[in-house]
């Protein structure tokens, strides 16, 4: 086994997942993490060992958001997004009350229709068990903003729920 | 502390990311304010949801296939189109020129000196890893000068435990050390610097157990030095002078035996 083989494909679960979530579909997210596996060749050099998983998942992140930037252009409309139309400058907002029994089908659907960069760090600080450094590293921000975005990321899915648990009421 | 404050800390703090101070502050906060606590109750009961509930999308099998043998695809690709090429790359033209120099010195010295290697095959190898190592820009896994760090960093990676040395006061100063794979084996790269030249020591448990003098040999303009001692199999490989490269390898050999008469002692 190579070198690359052995610091790589242990995160090709993490890889597929974080594309998985960004694509949005199976085709795109596999088609994704090859991409990013063989730019993850290319660039192996500059790998100067440690952690193989943020190192991957960064380049992950760089191949799905070229994708989905090539295939917004080709879409040539944006399509309306009602995450957009949501005002969740202010964290500590009105009270969000306290959700007791959480669907887990809505709280999927919650979380896909979250904008990307804050699917991004539900996704890797959630599911990945990243480190607020770690998401910091792979989506080249500061780690104050990883906060900043978690918090944001958790406040719409809280209001999401609450929305759909009172609308079935 | 506010609840403006609060409410965005309460997120570091269940993430486990806020400083003692921090978190000491913000519990006390949350002691004396409902509506904050009530907010970190419910961004628990959020994140265990998401932690339970949440799809984890892994990759199956025939995507892994595809990965794993497009990647193998792309490094054969890789390997013949850079053996099409000039063999070595521009920062190492100039030492590999000079190091061709001088084997028209010492290259006749070092045939004479003993035996043809027992093993071309392998030699041609090693050296071929060494030449890897400087194109792929992949010279070490671990970067450290201290043997102290190089050396635990092959545990649990290989079965044996390489002898790492501090050669700085001698002049081969160490630089880290690699994973490599040799001979259908998992082999320990050692890499030492020597002025402005690159040395990697490569070792791994030997197949015969009895001890053999260096044994000096040159191939494609790289020097290497070869011995087998307590067991092991040593090759250094580098473009610096053979006399050097020997040097080198003698200092090794003594400082080995050092090592483990101390570890005896």
């Amino acid at each position: 086994m190579s070198l690359f083989e052995e610091a790589i494909l242990p995160h090709v679960n993490a890889a597929h997942n974080l594309a998985r979530w960004l694509m949005r579909n199976d085709a795109d997210a596999d088609d994704a993490v090859q991409d990013a596996c063989l730019r993850a060749l290319r660039f192996f050099g500059g790998f100067r060992g440690g952690d193989g998983r943020v190192w991957l998942l960064a380049i992950v992140r760089n191949t799905c958001y070229s994708k989905l930037k090539r295939n917004r252009v080709n879409e040539s409309q944006t399509v309306f997004d009602e995450n957009l139309h949501w005002h969740d400058s202010d964290v500590s907002g009105p009270e969000a009350a306290l959700l007791r029994n959480i669907d887990a089908a809505a709280l999927q659907r919650a979380v896909e229709a979250l904008p990307e960069e804050f699917r991004e760090v539900i996704v890797m600080r959630e599911l990945e068990g990243l480190s607020y450094k770690e998401i910091a590293d792979v989506t080249e921000v500061p780690i104050g903003t990883v906060m900043s975005r978690l918090a944001r990321a958790r406040g719409r899915l809280q209001r999401a729920l609450h929305t759909e648990t009172s609308e079935k009421r | 502390m506010t609840c403006n404050e609060a409410r965005s800390l309460i997120h570091g703090y269940v993430d486990g990311e806020l400083d003692l101070r921090t978190s000491i502050e913000l519990e006390q906060h949350l002691g004396e304010c409902a509506s904050c606590a009530r907010e970190y109750e419910a961004v628990k009961a959020l994140r265990s949801a998401l932690r339970q509930d949440l799809t984890y999308f892994e990759a199956s099998d025939s995507i892994k296939r595809q990965i794993r043998s497009s990647t193998r695809a792309a490094i054969r690709a890789e390997a013949r189109s850079q053996s099409r090429r000039t063999i070595t790359p521009y920062a190492w033209r100039w030492p590999a020129a000079i190091a061709a120099i001088l084997l028209l010195g010492f290259g006749l010295r070092g045939m004479v000196s003993g035996p043809p290697s027992m093993s071309d095959a392998l030699g041609r190898e090693v050296v071929a890893s060494h030449v890897r190592s400087l194109m792929a820009n992949h010279l070490t896994d671990v970067l450290s000068s201290n043997q102290h760090t190089v050396k635990p960093w092959f545990d649990g990676k290989i079965d044996f435990a390489p002898v790492v040395l501090d050669l700085a006061a001698q002049g081969f100063p160490l630089i880290g050390g690699r994973l490599d794979y040799i001979d259908g084996h998992p082999a320990a790269a050692l890499v030492y610097r020597y002025r402005l030249h690159i040395i990697n020591l490569f070792t791994w448990p030997a197949e015969r157990a009895a001890d053999t003098k260096p044994s000096l040999a040159t191939r494609e303009g790289y020097n290497s030095v070869h011995w087998t001692e307590a067991g092991m199999d040593y090759w250094a490989v580098s473009d610096v002078a053979a006399h050097e490269l020997e040097t080198f390898a003698q200092l090794v050999r003594e400082g080995g035996a050092s090592l483990s008469s101390a570890q005896r002692g």
